[in-house]
């Protein structure tokens, strides 16, 4: 690398927020009443001046390019003195304050391909990860699998009403970007296959006691393969979690045949009515098949048509299911239950049922 | 090299929902780089498997962080995504631009890089999604001269993030915006150079509707809550009745603690037995509100499965007035402890949640200089193995 220049700049931190808040915020921060959902995707807040601010929520691919990132600055010129921000879902959001601008700026951005929608009892964008758009550990693609289950389920992003606030999240592997381990419905990629080691090249590639120790469940030892120092994995104790990969690319899990997908189900970080909660496994494995992966499509529409047809109002999945009891839960699904939906890893008992409290 | 066909991720042009293939395809006629990755990508989409290899150490000088190193393990065939770095740019607070802002970053990122992003990455960062190594020391000063920074990757502090807080949302409980972007400041040196064990990540949420998942994502968890009465405007729930709300089936006989009475006039809260929850206000936004008592609970130690299992955070702090700015310094203090502690006793990507976990609380609490409190667990312990502490007698008799 080059030496520095002199007028180098660091350590900035991020642009202060003020830059960017439109002046309707500024003179109603922290000052606002209520607001109101007008329809899905709209909404209305109002501050105690008495002032008005409308959202209008578009749906997003989060992957987009920076033609359409122009093509949002164009709309917010054109509609709200160009305020706009993003969600923690990655949707796109536009800050108007005028309210005849709502209807235009709906017609603008649904023709440019980004639908309006994603607000209350229904689905907001699936939170999702890279995939093999972009990282090395993915055991699925991401942006293939949301999009699928998006277009299957759009009607629920726009007018379509359930029961409760629906969040779906996918992670291509165990690292879990993404809020996957507390989403009602959540698609995590996995491994069922232990590492294939290269051997001829771990010893220059990585630190062995590193790779050793990376491993949650001691399940590497160090060997010696015809005079090659390397490792062996013991597959009796192999989780599949790839642990080893991130800290050792000479430890392979990747697999056409085997990787695919597992289905979560019933968690939530809202501490609304009931406390978080972890999602808990319903599928343990459907194999990839892109591009579209239908098996998967079909497995999150059942899960969201059941709870439909079956929760009450305000329940979330994870609330659901605790009332009905998870017998219930696989007898309504259909989905079959089997000896992977018990636990035996860590602290495993927690998960057993221990009084008599069952429904026949 | 030719164009590829890519008949499989075209059926990903079809249907309603906004495609990430016709992000690719709108600026792959001007950048090989998208047409390659397109072809690598289809690649994937006939065989099942991802073709990027491990990322090597790449950035910018001085930082250890805010570039993710890939590369391609088709580099003959697709040359052009032979490197494919990503780039994480610390977003402003809550995701708020100007079209002025976002025109100039797209220009940056046309003239540097892919053209591809993330808005945003699950941490909150900004991602730009591909570039060579040569482009990543002009890209980051293009980025600083509109003055934007790199946000964190590796065992680092995280980029913070934060709920749209007070700028848009009548239940915030304290300035999520304000906090995120101190804390951000504050802490430059830990986001760019990295000696951590392992990765931390603040987030901020203004009420217990945790909008940013703070409780399962974040290492500390700051959510706003209220300590005094939930306000009550008793016309707007008179309101909400004449306006057909089923007040009692959507509200009361839903509220977890039963701490509600409606008598088809008023709305009667018991204040101390609420757990604030946000069920009722998120019912009611116009004829209910946190109370005016604000502050944040503090919570710890929340991370994914890697490497022993997910944990959610657990309560630190039951209650801290943010708007004191004794209270926030007393609060930088505590994370100073907890970063020295973690440091001095945490073994190598091992998160402050495992290793409370691995040393017990009450060692962490005493190590960190907090005593005990019963809001910090669900129940007291059901087995008898006490670590007795023989000090403690001894103590008594001074
Ligand atoms: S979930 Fe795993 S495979 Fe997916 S982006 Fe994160 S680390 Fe990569
Ligand atoms: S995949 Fe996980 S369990 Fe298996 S060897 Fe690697 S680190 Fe250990
Ligand atoms: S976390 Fe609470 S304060 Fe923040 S945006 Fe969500 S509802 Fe509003
Ligand atoms: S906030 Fe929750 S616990 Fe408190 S009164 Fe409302 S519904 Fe009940």
């Amino acid at each position: 690398m080059a030496e520095a220049p002199a007028d180098r700049i660091t350590d900035v931190g991020p642009p202060h927020y003020e830059r960017f808040l439109p002046p309707i915020i500024k003179a109603n921060y922290g000052k606002w009443k209520y607001h109101e959902i007008l329809k899905p995707g709209i909404m209305v807040h109002v501050g105690e001046s008495g002032d008005k601010l409308f959202t209008v929520r578009a749906a997003s691919p989060r992957l987009i390019s920076v033609d359409t990132i122009r093509v949002f600055a164009d709309i917010a010129e054109k509609y709200c003195d160009g305020h706009l921000r993003f969600t923690s879902r990655n949707n796109v959001e536009f800050l108007l304050t005028e309210e005849a601008n709502i209807e235009p700026l709906i017609a603008d951005i649904t023709k440019e391909g980004f639908p309006v929608g994603g607000t209350g009892s229904g689905l907001s964008n699936i939170v999702h990860t890279q995939g093999w758009v972009h990282c090395h550990s993915s055991a699925t693609d991401a942006s293939g699998i949301v999009k699928s289950v998006m277009d299957e389920l759009f009607p629920y992003f726009q007018e379509k009403r359930l029961p409760a606030k629906t969040r779906i999240a996918l992670a291509c592997c165990l690292n879990m970007c993404g809020a996957v381990h507390c989403s009602d419905i959540a698609i995590l990629g996995v491994h069922q296959r232990p590492p294939r080691i290269d051997d001829k090249n771990i010893s220059k590639m990585c630190e062995i006691p590193t790779t050793i120790s990376s491993c949650p469940t001691g399940a590497i030892r160090t060997a010696d393969k015809d005079g090659m120092k390397t490792v062996e994995v013991s597959e009796d104790l192999c989780m599949f979690c790839a642990n080893c990969y991130t800290v050792c690319p000479s430890m392979q899990l990747n697999d056409p045949d085997t990787d695919g997908i597992s289905i979560w189900v019933g968690g939530k970080v809202s501490n609304a009515i009931s406390e978080p909660k972890f999602s808990k496994l319903a599928i343990p494995f459907i194999p990839n098949n892109p591009p579209r992966w239908p098996e998967v499509v079909d497995a999150v529409k059942n899960i969201i048509e059941v709870y439909a047809a079956n929760a009450r109002k305000y329940e979330r999945i994870g609330d659901w299911i605790e009332r009905i009891g998870w017998p219930k839960f696989f007898k309504l699904t259909g989905i079959e239950f089997t000896r992977y939906h018990i636990d035996d890893f860590k602290h495993a008992g927690w998960t057993y049922k221990r009084s008599t409290h069952l429904k026949f | 090299m030719a164009k590829r066909d890519t008949p499989m991720l075209d059926e990903l042009l079809k249907g309603p929902y906004p495609s990430f293939v016709k992000e690719l395809y709108k600026v792959q006629e001007r950048k090989p780089m998208v047409q390659d990755l397109l072809g690598q990508l289809e690649d994937s989409y006939e065989e099942r498997i991802g073709h990027w290899k491990h990322g090597g150490i790449v950035g910018v000088m001085g930082y250890g962080g805010g570039v993710i190193g890939r590369y391609s393990d088709l580099q003959d065939k697709y040359p052009n995504v032979a490197h494919f770095h990503t780039m994480r740019v610390n977003q402003p607070a809550a995701w708020f631009y100007t079209s002025d802002i976002l025109r100039k970053i797209a220009d940056i990122w046309e003239k540097h890089g892919s053209g591809l992003t993330n808005m945003h990455g699950s941490t909150g960062d900004m991602v730009l999604l591909g570039t060579t190594t040569d482009e990543l020391e002009p890209t980051f000063q293009a980025l600083a001269k509109e003055g934007f920074d790199l946000g964190g990757s590796g065992s680092v502090l995280r980029t913070p993030s934060c709920c749209v807080g007070p700028a848009r949302c009548e239940w915030a409980c304290y300035d999520t915006l304000k906090l995120c972007y101190d804390f951000t400041q504050e802490y430059q040196d830990e986001l760019h150079r990295p000696f951590f064990p392992y990765k931390f990540k603040f987030k901020f949420s203004g009420c217990p509707n945790d909008c940013v998942a703070s409780i399962a994502r974040s290492d500390m968890s700051i959510i706003g809550t209220w300590k005094d009465d939930i306000q009550i405007d008793q016309a707007a729930v008179a309101e909400y009745a004449k306006a057909g709300m089923d007040i009692q089936a959507d509200v009361i006989d839903i509220c977890p603690s039963k701490c509600m009475k409606y008598d088809g006039e008023g709305i009667e809260v018991d204040n101390h037995e609420c757990v604030h929850c946000m069920h009722c206000i998120n019912v009611m936004p116009k004829a209910l509100a946190p109370g005016k008592e604000r502050g944040a609970t503090i919570l710890l130690g929340a991370k994914a499965p890697i490497m022993d299992g997910a944990l959610l955070a657990s309560v630190l702090v039951p209650f801290i007035d943010l708007n004191d700015p004794d209270e926030v310094e007393d609060l930088h203090e505590l994370i100073g402890n907890i970063w020295d502690f973690w440091g001095e006793h945490g073994k190598n990507r091992e998160r402050i949640g495992e290793l409370i976990q691995r040393v017990g609380m009450s060692t962490f609490l005493e190590a960190i200089g907090l005593e005990p409190e019963p809001e910090m667990i669900s129940a007291p312990r059901d087995n008898p193995y006490i670590f007795f502490k023989e000090e403690e007698d001894e103590e008594e008799e001074e």
